[in-house]
């Protein structure tokens, strides 16, 4: 306000609908801000006046208790006003259930919308109709880029880079959105990735995301610096797609023998929920290597840096 | 739109000269360093602040001053109204501020908008005894009842001039002008 040259301009975002085709500058400038806002977390007073007078929609049609509580934690932090829908299976088609929130979301003069939706697109099919601000808090089997995000904030601030780093998906990467929105933002910023689960679950098409596909976990964890571990989602056995969890547990789990057996450290992640002695070991998530209970606290971060690079927009001006 | 350097307040002399009045004002004013803190405002009381602390520790025989970097940018009031969102930084204050008297540092007072801003911000850090202003130059121009404390320089200027503070540690040099924009 003194100079001109204080106010310098940035990378602009106008919705956050995925990782994929978001640029290494973006995710640079979202991660370096989520540093500063994870300092004003750990203030006496971990709240900062910059969203005064904008409201935030969080529509979650699908569970979530981490995710929801976290962007409502950021909004708060942010001084933002929020107001909060959640629902679990409803009787109405997905379709005319979105073109109704549109309807209200317009109606209600809501700057910025927090959508989580089981259907893969859903954010998009808003930010294609509304005049507000969308952020995808996890839609299908699609994206899911602030836990995208918060990995790299995680992974970043433990090894202090990305370029480079050699990271391995675990799980079920067919059916996750983490996976994808990892895949992606960690190849825009110079890291290998490769990906690691039963043949059942893994796509076809793996490799033209610019994933490598790996079979043997110990191969895997010998080739890694990080281990980003999915959940495994139960029903997947009914399906037929897995085995038994025991076997699976002794095929892709993660174990403390096996991290015992490697030569070197690696950074253990998981998006959580978990399902201990299944996809990861008690004694794994709760060890020295794991940055599990990090990557809650820099979602937050994370989340207050989204909303404030989307809000600080022209569409405020009257 | 080009512009040019109408005034040259102070040179590299003027510049040492008035921080050393500064840091003598705030010993003065203080009755010594004992419970001083400085903050200076990001991007240019930053290193002022840290001058003002090595000018004093002089002064005091040692005396060794804390200094923390303050960043307003979330406590601006012009975020929503702004076309360009600013990068925010990080604050940098390491030390207790509670009863304590934190001078915050800046280049420039102008309308009074970033001070504001300011000690807002530093309350969300704890409760000092007293918060004062230094700034290198009061160009005038207020808009809010804020003033400065200890002020190096003041200069008559326009509204549409910019008063620029050039530090070696940013700038590779210390000079303090007044620039007007022209048509060209």
């Amino acid at each position: 306000m003194t100079n001109s040259t204080e106010a310098k301009p940035i990378v602009k975002l106008n919705h956050l609908l995925g990782l994929d085709g978001i640029s290494r500058e973006a995710i640079t400038e979202i991660l370096d801000s989520a540093d500063t806002f994870l300092g004003v977390l750990e203030r006496p007073i971990p709240k900062v006046p910059s969203l005064r007078g904008v409201t935030v929609a969080n529509f979650f049609f699908e569970n979530s208790t981490r995710t929801k509580i976290s962007f409502e934690l950021a909004e708060k932090r942010m001084s933002a006003d929020t107001i909060s829908f959640a629902t679990s299976g409803s009787s109405v088609s997905k379709g005319e259930t979105l073109l109704d929130t549109v309807r209200n979301i317009e109606a209600m003069k809501i700057d910025v919308v927090v959508i989580r939706h089981s259907a893969s697109g859903a954010p998009r099919f808003l930010a294609d109709r509304i005049e507000s601000a969308v952020i995808n808090a996890g839609d299908g089997q699609h994206e899911h880029p602030t836990q995208g995000l918060l990995d790299m904030m995680t992974l970043r601030r433990k090894v202090g880079r990305l370029e480079g780093l050699n990271v391995l998906i675990l799980g079920d990467i067919a059916h996750s959105r983490v996976a994808r929105s990892n895949i992606h933002g960690l190849l825009a910023m110079g890291a290998n990735v490769k990906v690691c689960g039963p043949a059942t679950l893994m796509p076809r098409d793996i490799e033209t995301l610019g994933a490598e596909p790996i079979f043997d976990l110990d191969e895997g964890l010998e080739w890694c610096d990080a281990v980003n571990v999915l959940r495994l989602q139960l029903e997947r056995q009914k399906s037929g797609e897995i085995p038994s969890l025991r076997e699976y547990n002794r095929t892709f789990g993660l174990t403390r023998a096996r991290l015992e057996r490697l030569t070197k450290e690696i950074v253990v992640m998981h998006p959580g929920p978990m399902n201990r002695g299944v996809e990861i070991d008690s004694d794994v998530a709760d060890g020295p290597y794991s940055v599990i209970l990090n990557q809650v606290t820099h979602g937050v971060a994370v989340r207050m840096a989204v909303l404030y690079l989307i809000s600080g927009r022209e569409r405020f001006v009257e | 739109m080009g512009e040019r350097i109408k005034h040259v307040i102070a040179d590299s002399q003027g510049v040492e000269r008035t921080l050393a009045r500064l840091a003598h004002e705030i010993v003065e004013k203080n009755r010594g360093a004992e419970r001083i803190g400085l903050v200076g405002i990001r991007t240019r009381g930053a290193p002022l602040a840290e001058r003002l602390a090595g000018i004093i520790s002089e002064i005091e025989k040692g005396r060794t001053v804390p200094v923390g970097i303050l960043d307003i940018t979330l406590y601006r009031d012009d975020f929503l109204t702004t076309r360009k969102t600013p990068k925010v930084q990080a604050t940098e204050i390491d030390f207790d501020i509670n009863d304590r008297v934190l001078v915050l540092v800046d280049d420039v007072l102008f309308t009074g908008r970033t001070i504001r801003a300011a000690i807002d911000a530093v309350l969300d850090y704890g409760r000092p005894a007293k918060i004062q202003l230094a700034v290198m130059v009061d160009r005038g121009h207020r808009e809010m009842p804020i003033q400065g404390d200890f002020v190096g320089l003041r200069a008559v200027t326009a509204p549409g001039e910019e008063v620029r503070v050039h530090l070696r540690e940013i700038d590779n040099e210390d000079e303090i002008v007044i620039v007007e924009k022209i048509n060209d």
